[in-house]
């Protein structure tokens, strides 16, 4: 980070500046929690994500009722297990997270422009660093209380409709989860804020990141399926070519951090998953299929898919940051 | 008297256009300095380099001794700047946006409610601490935005087209609290385009053209300078032609007809009684005033002049 924090240098000689950039961190991130905590828009949006896990969970809970004493981790089917018509808790998480990190981040710079309030808070003793820092911290912060609060209402509701306390590996697992969903929501609150600061209107930025939401959540699949199959022709009989493009199109579908993010759920709350992508019957030779892996097993599964959307995180995070120091404060 | 704000050479080029070119500026403790010139004229530009908001293209500046470009934290901590058209956070009230200041500068809790407590009565707007920003008006916004520049206790105030958007009343309100700044030893640094009504509270006056500063000094010496004549004289007569009348005194820089029988003239001193005498013993004399020149004219009449000059 330390790279980027420095200022280019304009002369020959290198211009540091002095001060440290996270004097006012505090100061911004308490005021941006506050507003995000006591927002309309945030307030609609968490009773939305309520609503919507009380009634996957407790649909989960019917489904799940028949089979408790044969699952070890009935706790966690209450995430994964769907009932039609309604999507599991997990899937309907997937859709709208992102959906809240883009309320959260999307009118976080050009809403300062708009409102006239930049150049007047930039006056104060902070650099640009401690605003655009602590407006993240503060949406990431906002997101890691709602999911920890719906964590905990629907595994209140699993103790009381289903009787069973859950093990310690079970809330491990689930915490793990809650990380990861926040990295998922990091990726993109750091992309809606890096759209804050690249487009001057709200409504551009907003509508920018929610079409992108489109494309991964709903298209991308689709995309690289169609493409991989473009790449490789696939050859009757030769089932190589099978393979080869089935990898493909996995490495192409996880270009998206809804792909990334589903393979870590997955994994995370099915401890049987052993794998990710293609398995050849080889590779399967004294495997004791259906038995679970342990959690840490499970997280070496994971691993890569987590280090990506952190890095994703990180990476959106530096271009909004680059664009932001190169801006004018002036509108 | 000290040096608040020094420039050296302050050059901002945007791409090809040119901002502000070769500033050389010199404001001291205790004085009113009026930054004026038209829209775009460079004057913004100007303000956003002494805060280190952005960088200049060559040159450099020094705010109290720092150097906005290195340290622009030391220079933010002692200067307040209320910006052109300033915003607050509409959704809260005037209390809480000015606690967001105080956090921002990194006040003691207790020191921070004392402090907005008391700049907020100071600026009129006690009663209305606890509105949300959004019901205010132009004139509480502003005030509000001073009171949230002496909320730092500056040594200096920037202030963007402070009067811009008010009423006659309530800029003549706010050009006294300004004035009341001065009289605290802080250094003010007014940038405005309302030459007529900034004029009355400036020390001194820069005036700005197309990035450059053409003219410093008093206004009556500006005037004095520009206008030729710090007098001049609206006369109302009857049957008497001033031009020749008045040929022969020195003092008088120019004569021109302002209508029916009335002319302006312009001298160097007071003329009033010996105009007086001679309009007499020619003709009749109706009326007689001594009127002060504007920056308004100054500025038209120097960029007339060089424009002029530009031509030939």
């Amino acid at each position: 980070m330390s790279t980027i924090v420095e200022e280019r240098p304009r002369e020959p000689v290198a211009v540091r500046r002095e001060g440290s950039p996270w004097t006012g961190l505090w100061a911004v991130f308490q005021k941006e929690l506050a507003d995000h905590l006591t927002s309309v828009r945030m307030q609609i949006l968490e009773g939305l994500m309520l609503l919507t896990a009380v009634g996957t969970v407790f649909a989960a809970t019917q489904s799940i009722r028949q089979e408790i004493g044969e699952d070890p981790f009935v706790f966690l089917k209450l995430f994964t297990t769907a009932r039609e018509p309604l999507p599991s808790f997990v899937g309907f998480l997937s859709f709208l997270v992102p959906l809240v990190a883009i309320a959260l981040g999307f009118d976080a710079i050009n809403g300062e422009h708009a409102r006239r309030t930049l150049s007047r808070v930039l006056a104060q003793p902070i650099y640009r660093d401690a605003l655009l820092l602590g407006k993240f911290l503060a949406g990431l912060a906002t997101i890691g209380i709602v999911l920890l609060g719906l964590w905990l209402v629907t595994t209140g509701m699993g103790l009381f409709i289903l009787g069973v306390p859950p093990g310690g590996e079970e809330v491990a697992r689930g915490l793990l989860f809650l990380l990861a969903t926040l990295a998922y929501a990091g990726v993109w609150l750091a992309l809606s804020m890096l759209f804050s600061t690249i487009f001057r209107q709200p409504a551009t930025s907003a509508l920018t990141a929610i079409a992108l939401w489109l494309l991964f959540a709903v298209f991308w699949d689709i995309l690289a399926a169609l493409v991989a199959q473009a790449i490789v022709a696939q050859q009757v009989g030769n089932p190589l070519t099978e393979l080869v493009q089935a990898r493909i199109q996995l490495s192409l579908s996880r270009v998206s951090p809804n792909t990334l993010y589903g393979e870590v759920v997955l994994a995370l709350l099915n401890p049987q998953v052993r794998a990710l992508g293609p398995v050849l019957l080889t590779q399967l030779e004294g495997a004791v299929l259906g038995t679970p892996l342990p959690l840490s097993q499970s997280l070496l599964l994971v691993w890569p898919q987590i280090v990506a959307l952190t890095a994703g995180t990180i990476l959106l995070f530096c271009a909004a940051y680059v664009t932001f120091q190169r801006q004018e404060v002036r509108a | 008297m000290t040096v608040a704000i020094e420039t050296y050479g302050l050059t901002k080029h945007y791409g090809k256009t040119v901002a502000v070119e070769d500033l050389n500026l010199v404001v001291e403790h205790g004085e009113i300095f009026g930054l004026l010139g038209p829209n775009g004229s460079g004057k913004t530009t100007t303000i956003l380099m002494l805060l280190g908001l952005t960088d200049p293209t060559a040159g450099s500046a020094r705010v109290l001794g720092f150097d906005p470009t290195r340290s622009p934290l030391q220079v933010k901590r002692r200067v307040g700047y209320l910006p052109d058209s300033v915003g607050f956070y509409d959704e809260l009230t005037a209390w809480e946006n000015l606690r967001y200041t105080a956090r921002l500068n990194g006040l003691e809790p207790r020191e921070a409610r004392e402090r907005i407590d008391e700049v907020l009565h100071r600026m009129g707007l006690a009663d209305v601490a606890d509105q949300k920003v959004g019901t205010f008006s132009r004139g509480m916004r502003q005030r509000l935005g001073l009171a949230e520049v002496l909320l730092k206790r500056p040594q200096v105030a920037i202030l963007d087209e402070p009067t811009l958007g008010l009423d006659p009343e309530a800029a003549h309100e706010f050009l006294d609290l300004i004035r009341g700044l001065r009289a605290e030893g802080m250094a003010v640094l007014l940038a405005s385009h309302l030459l007529h009504q900034v004029q009355v509270v400036c020390d001194r006056v820069g005036l700005f053209h197309k990035g450059r500063m053409v003219l410093v000094g008093r206004v009556d010496e500006l005037s004095e300078r520009v206008l030729g004549g710090a007098y001049r004289i609206r006369v109302e007569s009857r049957g008497v032609d001033l031009r020749s009348a008045l040929l022969d005194l020195p003092e008088v820089v120019r004569v021109y007809p302002d209508g029916e029988g009335t002319f302006t003239v312009e001298a160097r001193t007071d003329l009033r009684p010996e105009i007086a005498r001679r309009v007499v013993a020619r003709g009749e004399l109706l009326g007689l005033g001594l009127e002060r020149p504007g920056l308004d004219e100054v500025y038209a009449r120097y960029f007339q002049e060089v424009g002029r000059g530009e031509g030939t």
